[in-house]
């Protein structure tokens, strides 16, 4: 809502400044956006008339003007302008005069002729986007009057966004209203003088739908001069409130709806076929005002004549029965429109008008007879015309009720958290407009037909608050039971795998949850995924399957910008479809590429491999305590040979770990290996409680072992075949070394072990110890045909 | 006739003065101290000594014994401290080049961010939710009284993935589905990623915020004024200016913005609060009844305040950062910047 600080004053002219003002506003709730001046800055320029004018003598198209400009002697310019002419009245940019984009007036010669100034345009004055020769004043018109001055220029514009909830400030009256409220003076709106009916023709209206427009008034006004200029003051207004001047009719209507907040509409009589329907559409279609053509639904309420639709109600009128040059009669429309059967129609269709706006919001039920009389006003004093009556279908069951609302003293209280005098209550609740009637402890309070937002007691407190001033509320602290909050050894948070990965010189990164949909396709095609109906992009369309392709795209991002070495995590949801079912998980995801360490000094750099970000991720499965198992598996992104499927020991898939498949290393552009890894966050989290198990006393015993076992036991099978020995002094096994190569027979590979024995009452004797390694060996052997190395 | 003792104690002393190394200096022990040395010899000799003579032979033997040991612990002692002077010197490094290792990674500074929000408000009491990113029109909207058509949806750009479902506009559905589940008295906060359908300089379509509630008997909005007061001024880690602006939002009433004083310029005003010196970093307001009412809470009994803060814009606050999008770019030279 844009407003002019001079109009606003003319209603309410409180004692401050203008800062005072915007700070006033800003802190009642409705917050100033933007305060601008009402035109570009310009200096020097003076009210002149064309004493006398002639033919440049060297140029077609220029002529040379004096012009008095109320003083002794004449300024001699010269000008271009097509409308110059003798008697007409300019404003005039005197030498010295600096114009809207610090254009410079000095004194010069065109063509061999001195000038000593310019006359100037409304464009030239920032008046207007576009304008056609020099701007043309009233006859009246004082000689040698600023510029400025007589058009009022020193004005401001101050732009207020309004909360929806505040309709009633959409208008001047509205926010003089509040301005007099803040600042406890007096207003009173527009007067507006009785005008004289002329005739008595009426047309009939017909309302179908009275819960949707309870209220309906017409009128007819004939003969209007439609070609008579809008004055400039009503113009200027328009303008700085941000609407263009179309003709005074319709000029006429947008001031009212500035003016107080209520929305008009002018109908060309002539075009209108029998009375006015107001009705839902029924099949049918418009072209609006814009040249837009809708198909309308059933639900939505539109202004009719005896044949077709000729406005969509409370929205914008339709083009056939529009105000045009031609226009002779009109019909002025000024309805109520219930807030419900407005919302929501105007977006509907794409559009959003000055009209919708307010109507979708509220409009003051109790303002119509008003603005038609405010209407008709203007209309008779700048375009003329012979007025009829006013013609209505007003339904008052129907309008809109203000109900008294129970305003607890101690309900205020509590809800504020002090207590405010009964006094400052009712002072603040009567200058709002709101009937107040005292009770025992309370009071009854009825709400203006402007407020739409007063609905409840809490509406009511806000209120009281507001005008109060939330800053002059006290500050407390809630008291806090002093409850202890549970602190879960069965849960690990996602900030301590966080945490450990930035240790191990991972970056989090925190990316989109909508991915490209190629991309999602490629990293994982089996997944189901869910698209937006309304995506802001291509790239941005499809939900998540997989936090990798987001990674992979960071990676992407920060290889380009010549960063060798990459390893990142994220945590966030995944997104997918199991039978139209939604699922949003969190996972738990990282990739790596590059070296195993910076590049530094004393030791060469080796790129990562499998090994090195399995560590990792073991570390991860430490925290946790968790057992799991890594097999080798499959997922389209991954390098077949190395992808491990990762397993709870209750044989849950937990995720997938491994490298990224050569064709998509290719595909996504990166010229190293990428690791990746992804679990479900929800197992990872769940951790054991630890239970301690006593030291034992006595010795332990290393033995070691190398075997020859084929290429295709993994050492998982190794370890898992010496574990299912039933050997209580057996406490762990390690492989610390595989071997392939020389020496080593073809499909084979020498795994070296080393067996830890223990016992918890005895010293072990060799003897036993001898015993168990042999058992542990005839085990190998026949299990996976291993064999003890040479 | 065999060499005198001071013969011998002066060869000795000689050769110790002329040993270089501790091994030299173990030979000659050995050699004059040993089982077979020199002084042990004489004093097995000592036996064949008339009684009388005995003695005082003994006693030189014994004096120059102890003369030898004497000199050749002294010899050893600095022996020793030439070979620790020696060793000290090769080893001597230039402890300016960088340690040799993995380096450290960082968290995002979102992250950062948001766990400084939730310790901040877990010290009172807060408990910390997460709730679903897709939701259900009714808990992002209808519960939080913005029935359909209202003009409040239009304040919100929602993500449709059909005509009641949306990925959340705000965090504030947490706010329901914590009170459907649980009675009060409730202290909670509940972080998280929220969407709208709106991308520019100053708008991703992803963010992050904090919503945090509570509900009790007797809460009122001067106990919410001073939670977020509080907040703020700890965040922050210093005594800023805090004030609260009538708002509106569906779902609280009174409704309030929270603006501080422009952390770039003091208040004096600059581009970044555009001139105003303020800064808006939060919405607030008491419960609505309505909101109460839909998730079966009396409001007769009890009260409650909520507010919602953006976490990015407080990050760009706290570290001075002046581009929203870097948060989504994950410029590695970005996140390298935040400890």
């Amino acid at each position: 809502m844009k407003v002019s600080e001079a109009w606003l004053r003319e209603f309410v002219n409180p004692p401050i400044t203008l800062d005072q003002l915007v700070a006033q506003l800003t802190m009642a709730g409705l917050e100033v956006n933007s305060v601008t001046p009402a035109v570009a800055p310009f200096t020097h320029v003076v009210i002149g008339e064309v004493s006398a004018i002639e033919q440049h003598p060297d140029a077609d198209r220029l002529h040379v003007c004096q012009v008095n400009i109320g003083q002794a002697e004449l300024l001699q310019i010269v000008c271009g302008a097509r409308n110059v002419r003798q008697g007409l009245k300019i404003p005039v940019a005197l030498c010295e005069a600096v114009l809207p984009g610090d254009f410079k007036i000095k004194k010069s010669t065109l063509r061999g002729v001195d000038s000593f100034g310019m006359l100037c345009s409304e464009k030239e004055l920032g008046l207007a986007t576009e304008s056609q020769g020099l701007m043309e004043l009233p006859d009246d018109a004082p000689l040698g009057l600023s510029i400025r001055d007589y058009l009022a220029l020193d004005d401001t514009i101050i732009e207020i966004d309004l909360t929806p909830n505040r309709a009633d400030c959409l208008s001047v009256e509205g926010l003089a209203r509040e301005v007099a409220v803040l600042n406890e003076i007096d207003w009173s709106p527009t007067f507006i003088p009785s005008v004289a009916v002329q005739h008595q023709e009426v047309l009939s209206v017909r309302v179908d739908d009275s819960a949707a427009c309870p209220r309906y008034l017409g009128r007819l006004i004939k003969n209007v001069a439609i070609t008579t200029l809008t004055p400039r003051w009503l113009k200027e207004r328009l303008r700085r409130s941000g609407l263009r001047s179309v003709n005074p009719i319709v000029d006429v209507t947008n001031y009212v709806l500035l003016e107080m907040g209520q929305p008009m509409h002018a109908f060309d009589a002539a075009k209108l076929h029998g009375g006015i329907v107001v009705r839902r559409a029924n099949d049918e279609s418009i072209t609006l005002l814009n040249q837009q053509t809708l198909t309308l639904d059933a639900q939505t309420l539109v202004i009719a004549d005896g044949h077709t639709p000729i406005a969509l109600a409370g929205i914008m009128g339709g083009l056939d029965a529009s105000v045009t040059d031609a226009t002779s009669d009109i019909m002025l429309e000024c309805a109520f429109f219930m807030p419900e059967s407005i919302a929501g129609k105007a977006r509907n269709y794409g559009l959003h008008t000055d009209s919708s706006h307010r109507f979708e919001r509220g409009v003051d039920y109790t303002l119509q007879a008003r603005a038609m009389e405010r209407a008709t006003q203007l209309i008779l004093e700048i375009a003329g015309g012979e007025v009829g009556v006013v013609f209505e279908a007003t339904v008052h069951e129907l309008l809109p009720k203000r109900q008294p609302i129970l305003l607890r003293k101690q309900r205020v209280e509590k809800i504020l958290g002090t207590k405010i005098s009964d006094e400052v209550i009712e002072n603040i609740l009567k200058r709002l407009s709101m009937l107040v009637e005292r009770q025992d402890n309370a009071w009854q309070i009825t709400a203006p037909g402007c407020r739409f937002d007063i609905a409840i007691e809490a509406d009511l407190i806000e209120e009281i608050a507001r005008i109060y001033g939330y800053n002059q509320l006290p500050n407390n602290l809630p008291l806090v039971q002093a409850k202890l909050q549970p602190v879960t050894e069965k849960e690990i948070s996602v900030n301590r795998f966080a945490d450990l990965l930035v240790d191990k010189g991972y970056q989090e990164a925190i990316t989109y949850s909508f991915v490209d949909e190629e991309s999602q396709k490629i990293i994982a095609p089996n997944d189901v995924c869910i698209r937006l109906q309304n995506p802001i992009s291509l790239e941005m369309s499809v939900m998540r399957t997989t936090l990798w392709c987001g990674l992979i795209k960071v990676a992407q991002h920060n290889v380009n910008r010549q960063q060798t070495r990459v390893r990142l995590f994220e945590s966030g949801l995944c997104f997918t479809k199991h039978h139209e079912d939604l699922h949003q998980e969190p996972a738990f995801a990282g990739l790596v590429m590059g070296s195993v360490k910076p590049e530094q000094w004393g030791e060469k750099t080796r790129s990562i491999d499998f090994y090195d970000v399995k560590a990792d991720i073991e570390s991860i499965f430490a925290l946790t305590g968790m057992n799991v198992l890594f097999k080798q598996g499959l997922h389209p992104a991954l390098h077949p040979g190395q992808t491990a499927e990762i397993y709870t020991q209750d044989g849950a898939l937990l995720g997938f770990f491994g490298m990224l498949h050569p064709t998509l290393e290719k595909h996504f552009g990166f010229e190293s290996v990428v690791f990746l890894f992804e679990f479900k966050l929800n197992q990872l989290k769940i951790k054991q409680q630890s239970v301690f198990t006593p030291l034992s006393k006595f010795p332990s015993v290393r033995r070691d072992l190398a075997l020859l076992v084929k290429n295709d036991v993994s050492a998982h099978e190794v370890i898992e075949c010496i574990k299912s020995i039933e050997a209580s002094n057996l406490k762990e096994v390690n492989i610390f070394d595989i071997y392939q190569g020389k020496g080593i027979e073809e499909g084979f590979k020498s795994v070296a072990l080393s067996l830890h024995l223990q016992n918890d009452t005895q010293t072990l004797t060799d003897l036993v110890v001898d015993d168990t390694v042999k058992s542990v060996l005839a085990t190998l052997t026949y299990k996976i045909s291993a064999k003890l190395r040479d | 006739m065999s060499v005198s003792i001071e013969e011998i104690l002066k060869q000795g002393l000689l050769k110790l003065s002329h040993s270089e190394d501790i091994n030299q200096l173990e030979q000659l022990r050995v050699e004059y101290l040993g089982k077979k040395g020199f002084f042990t010899d004489k004093m097995k000799a000592l036996v064949s000594l008339d009684p009388d003579l005995r003695r005082s032979v003994g006693q030189v033997i014994n004096q120059a014994k102890d003369q030898f040991q004497a000199d050749l612990e002294q010899k050893r002692i600095v022996l020793n401290q030439q070979l620790l002077t020696t060793r000290l010197a090769s080893e001597r490094i230039d402890v300016s080049l960088p340690g040799r290792g993995q380096v450290l990674g960082r968290l995002h500074p979102v992250t950062t961010t948001l766990r400084r929000i939730s310790e901040l408000f877990r010290s009172v009491g807060f408990a910390v939710v997460e709730g679903p990113e897709i939701e259900d029109d009714y808990h992002n909207f209808g519960a939080l009284n913005i029935p359909a058509h209202h003009p409040a949806r239009a304040m919100h750009d929602t993500f449709y993935f059909d005509a009641h479902t949306v990925l959340r506009t705000h965090t504030s559905p947490v706010q329901i589905r914590v009170m459907e589940s649980s009675t009060p008295p409730l202290r909670v906060i509940a972080p998280g990623r929220v969407y709208r359908c709106d991308s520019d300089i100053t708008h991703t379509p992803m963010f992050h915020q904090v919503e945090g509630f509570v509900v009790d008997q007797d809460v009122s909005f001067a106990d919410l004024k001073g939670t977020v007061y509080d907040f703020l001024r700890n965040f922050f880690e210093k005594d800023i200016q805090v004030r609260f602006r009538p708002s509106y939002f569906p779902f609280t009433e009174p409704s309030a913005e929270v603006d501080i004083e422009c952390v770039m310029c003091h208040g004096e005003g600059c581009r970044v609060c555009s001139q105003t010196g303020w800064l808006e970093v939060m919405g607030c307001g008491m419960i609505h009844p309505e909101v109460f009412k839909s998730v079966n809470i009396d409001s007769e009994t009890y009260t409650g305040f909520a507010f919602g803060m953006g976490v990015e814009r407080l990050a760009m606050l706290r570290y001075g950062i002046n581009d929203l999008r870097l948060f989504f770019e994950n410029d590695l030279r970005f996140l390298e910047q935040f400890n």
